[in-house]
């Protein structure tokens, strides 16, 4: 029976870009400034590092394919260096990968870095990503927001939500994350924004309107993983450690099967089911402390609540428009803005997330800091609720 | 030809557009340099959608012809068309291949003529071999502002030739008269036709190859122009068949709708629809003649046997039900390709198709079979190796899916995704037999879609790849009920 990796690894240094429109910056300078943020934030030389893990989701763009462009990047001399894909949970594939070959024991110090430059396509929006020749004969090609739309049609069906309080519903969650991301420097979207302007906003994927979709950023964000004995040795006290790495990815199920009714996505499910099992979380909405979820669309994260737990089924609407979720409600979600307003630079995005927890766990985290945190979850979706990737880590303080 | 046994029409089918554009609203656009158009800006022309051409059209008229019928036995099918997508791809094997025809069915192309339907009929007819399903389809092109574009119009229709004893038509016999009268052209390549002065059309041409071709008939058989009881005739120009009609005598009454106010003129379409129309509404006895004008005139004539069992088939009259009614323009040259609108980076996208990627899943592609498991009974497309729900490896049978009925399980209407028809309805179909699918929903009225809305499939271009100008084919859901016209 596997034991999980509760407590084996210890995050010892973190690094995030500015998320945005970097107009100025390629990808090269992103993973440069992720990186040196976290080597001077671990205090070690590069050359302990043992083995990368290099996340990126956009072949056409960004830098290529294959590790060589994170190694050409950082000048990774001599060292395993391996590039991950997997979608929208590109970021936490990376730090899965780092994290696992340090609690193996087959090296000491791993990076794990994830970065996308999306402002290099010349539009608004995610570029569009082949889905190979078999797909291309049969799959329609939707947007990413018409993916994520269709959680509304199932969820208002299921539950018998009137679309309209859907759509408030939805509007908060929205609502709320500009309200964090505004205090937020290395947010991308740093402005609040009053429910009408949400409500009203043009539609892009019915219900979806402009304000129900994240921001398309330029960022990357990177981890140092060690284990704690060797954090320790690095004179580190008060650790974060990874409490559980998990990862669902569909099989076809949901869009090929009967089974699945539209109004949720199993993937989360499997995912947090697993992650709570490694994290000895029985509770989540009490022994969370905060949340940074995929909020790629309003109603994801809407839906997410009742995936994770921290909501019951068919009251996540009523929990967003109750505050259950703001910066001082019962439990935070999005306290640095989310994907909505920090951004959603595809594969950095899960790093992103746990260095958010890893600030607020070490009482880093400036005017949004919340008080006392000890554990935090992160999840990412991939692909569309009805076919995709889940990946959730949780991390919190060595012991808690 | 076997005398042993009739020989006719067995089945018919028809397949006209839902998108019906009103002319008026053509003639306004033209007003400023065209006020004469105004004159022919009465009723409306049927058009294709941007995934529709004479393929698909073909496609879905085969399918109105072919409900309740076994198509193990079709010896051959074959397209008529003066418009079909390839010029070298034989357009009739990848029709075959969506109707799950037989792997040995025989196929051709017929062309060059508006009679080439007419005659891809008289030739089965006195061929009198096997189980034969003859298309005639039709996606007209004209330029902006000529008198075409607001008399033609797109269609297909579908005629099943066999021979026995329970055939809803007999076939009589056909004459053709052959010289070489032009009253329009088109050169291979060229989009348009060119067309000479109508009163020459008329007095020469249909005034007198017309009734040389139908009286030539009509003699052969016996009979007289009073017994004709439905007559029509493609080509020749406006009201041609009343003329016709009248300088042989044929009762005013006999001559059939000409389609003009609800479709067009559907060209090498024509005649069949106008047969189809006949076939429709014909009593046992009653004897039809159908005529195709061009390069001299071919006649046909076919005597009623016995009126069509109720089957689902819509035919001619069900189709026209299905109407959306349009008054966009520019949305009609746009997706008939004659305006090249910016849709913005989006649209880049390259669309090249794996020609051996297709092939390996030609039946699931072109003829929608899923799968269906022997080890746990789901039924699933597309069909991979290992089954969907219990993951039985190598355990599925073949499923035909295009006929099964499915409803909307999740859905939205993308606004952000290229298409040349937005919004890109989506969302996925659960169909009866328990298979779901991640499908495009097309011809959505004005009603739209929602969790629930009932669907059924349609054959459609999936993706036109603009560099190297193919076009692959797949099957997209429809609203039912807009597909009956409620």
């Amino acid at each position: 029976m596997a034991t999980g990796i509760k407590d084996k690894v210890a995050i010892v240094g973190m690094g995030c870009t500015r998320f945005g429109e970097r107009w100025n910056a390629g990808t090269e300078d992103l993973l440069a400034e992720a990186f040196n943020e976290a080597l001077a934030d671990a205090g070690i030389e590069k050359a302990r590092i043992g083995a990368a893990w290099f996340g990126s989701a956009a072949d056409k763009i960004n830098v290529g394919n294959s590790a060589i462009p994170l190694s050409t990047a950082l000048r990774l001399d001599g060292i395993p260096v391996t590039r991950v894909e997997n979608m929208c949970a590109t970021g936490t594939e990376a730090l899965r990968g780092a994290a696992y070959a340090v609690a193996s024991g087959a090296v000491d110090i791993a990076l794990a870095i994830g970065a996308e430059k999306l402002k290099d396509t010349g539009y608004g929006g995610l570029p569009h990503m082949p889905k190979g020749t078999f797909n291309d004969l049969w799959l329609p090609y939707g947007s990413a927001p018409a993916g994520f739309a269709q959680l509304a049609a199932g969820y208002r069906t299921k539950f018998g939500v009137d679309k309209a309080e859907l759509k408030q519903a939805m509007a908060r969650v929205s609502w709320k994350s500009h309200q964090n991301g505004a205090k937020n420097p290395k947010a991308h979207l740093r402005k609040a924004v009053d429910m009408d302007t949400i409500l009203n906003a043009p539609l892009i994927a019915d219900p979806l309107g402009v304000f129900d979709c994240c921001g398309v950023s330029d960022g990357a964000a990177c981890a140092i993983v060690t284990t704690p004995e060797i954090a320790r040795s690095l004179g580190k006290a008060d650790l974060v450690t990874i409490k559980s790495l998990q990862l669902s990815a569909s099989s076809g199920r949901e869009q090929g099967y009967k089974e699945w009714d539209g109004s949720y996505v199993q993937n989360t499910r499997n995912a947090a089911q697993a992650a709570y099992r490694e994290a000895g979380i029985s509770n989540p909405r009490q022994e969370l402390s905060s949340l940074e979820v995929h909020d790629c669309f309003s109603i994801t994260e809407l839906v997410t609540m009742e995936d994770l737990g921290v909501s019951a089924p068919g009251q996540g609407w009523r929990d967003v428009l109750e505050g259950v979720f703001d910066a001082d409600g019962e439990l935070p979600c999005q306290i640095d803005g989310g994907l909505k307003c920090f951004g959603h630079p595809i594969a950095a995005s899960g790093l992103r997330m746990v260095y958010e927890h890893y600030l607020q766990l070490q009482g880093r985290a400036g005017d949004r800091q919340l008080p006392n945190p000890k554990l935090g979850l992160s999840h990412n979706l991939g692909g569309v609720p009805y076919n995709g990737v889940c990946a959730i880590s949780i991390v919190g303080l060595e012991g808690a | 030809m076997n005398t042993q046994q009739p020989i006719g029409i067995r089945s018919f089918g028809a397949y006209i557009p839902a998108r019906r554009m009103l002319r008026s609203e053509i003639a306004k656009a033209h007003a400023w340099a065209l006020p004469g158009l105004r004159g022919l800006g009465k009723g409306e022309k049927a058009f294709c959608s941007w995934d529709e051409d004479v393929i698909t059209m073909a496609v879905e008229a085969a399918r109105d012809c072919l409900r309740g019928e076994a198509t193990e036995a079709l010896a051959r099918v074959s397209l008529a068309s003066t418009s079909a997508p390839f010029g070298d791809v034989q357009n009739a094997a990848l029709i075959a291949s969506a109707i799950s025809a037989p792997r040995n069915v025989a196929v051709s192309d017929q062309s060059a003529s508006i009679r080439a339907s007419l005659n891809a009929v008289s030739q089965a007819c006195e061929s009198g071999c096997g189980l034969q399903l003859l298309i005639a389809s039709e996606q007209r092109k004209a330029k902006p502002g000529s008198a075409q574009e607001m008399l033609f119009g797109d269609g297909a229709g579908a005629l099943l030739v066999d021979s026995g004893d329970d055939l809803l038509a007999h076939y009589l016999g056909s004459e053709s008269i052959s010289v070489p009268f032009i009253d329009h052209f088109r050169a291979t390549r060229e989009s348009y036709e060119y067309g000479w002065e109508e009163r020459w059309i008329r007095d020469e041409g249909v005034a007198k190859l017309v009734p040389e071709a139908v009286k030539g008939l009509l003699q052969r058989l016996g009979k007289e122009a009073s017994d004709v009881a439905h007559f029509g005739l493609s080509g020749g120009g406006p009201r041609a068949d009343s003329f016709a009609a009248k300088k042989m005598g044929i009762d005013a009454q006999a001559v059939l709708p000409d389609l003009r106010d609800r479709v067009g003129d559907t060209g090498a379409a024509h005649a069949s629809l106008l047969l189809i129309s006949a076939l429709e509404r014909a009593v046992p006895g009653d004897l039809i003649v159908i005529a195709a004008f061009g390069q001299g005139c071919e006649a046909i004539a076919f005597e009623m046997i016995r009126a069509p069992n109720s089957t689902d088939r819509r035919g001619l009259a069900g189709s026209l039900e299905r109407r959306l009614e349009e008054t966009a323009y520019m949305k009609m040259l746009s997706f008939g390709g004659e305006i090249d609108i910016d849709w913005g980076m989006r649209a880049e996208t390259d669309q090249k198709t794996a020609l051996t990627q297709q092939y390996r899943v030609a039946d699931q592609v072109f003829g929608f079979i899923g799968g269906q498991c022997s080890d746990c009974g789901t039924i699933q497309f597309p069909r991979l190796p290992n089954c969907v729900s219990c993951g039985g490896f190598e355990s599925q049978q073949p499923v035909p899916m295009a006929d099964e009925k499915a409803t909307v399980l999740t859905c939205t209407a993308d606004w952000l995704m290229f298409s040349v028809a937005p919004p890109l309805y989506m969302g996925l179909a659960q169909f009866d037999n328990g298979a779901r699918l991640l499908m495009e929903i097309v011809d959505v009225g004005p009603e739209g879609v929602d969790v629930g809305t009932p669907l059924e499939m349609s054959f459609r271009i999936k993706e036109r790849d603009r560099t190297r100008h193919y076009q692959r084919y797949f099957w997209k859901a429809r609203p039912r009920a807009a597909a009956e016209g409620k």
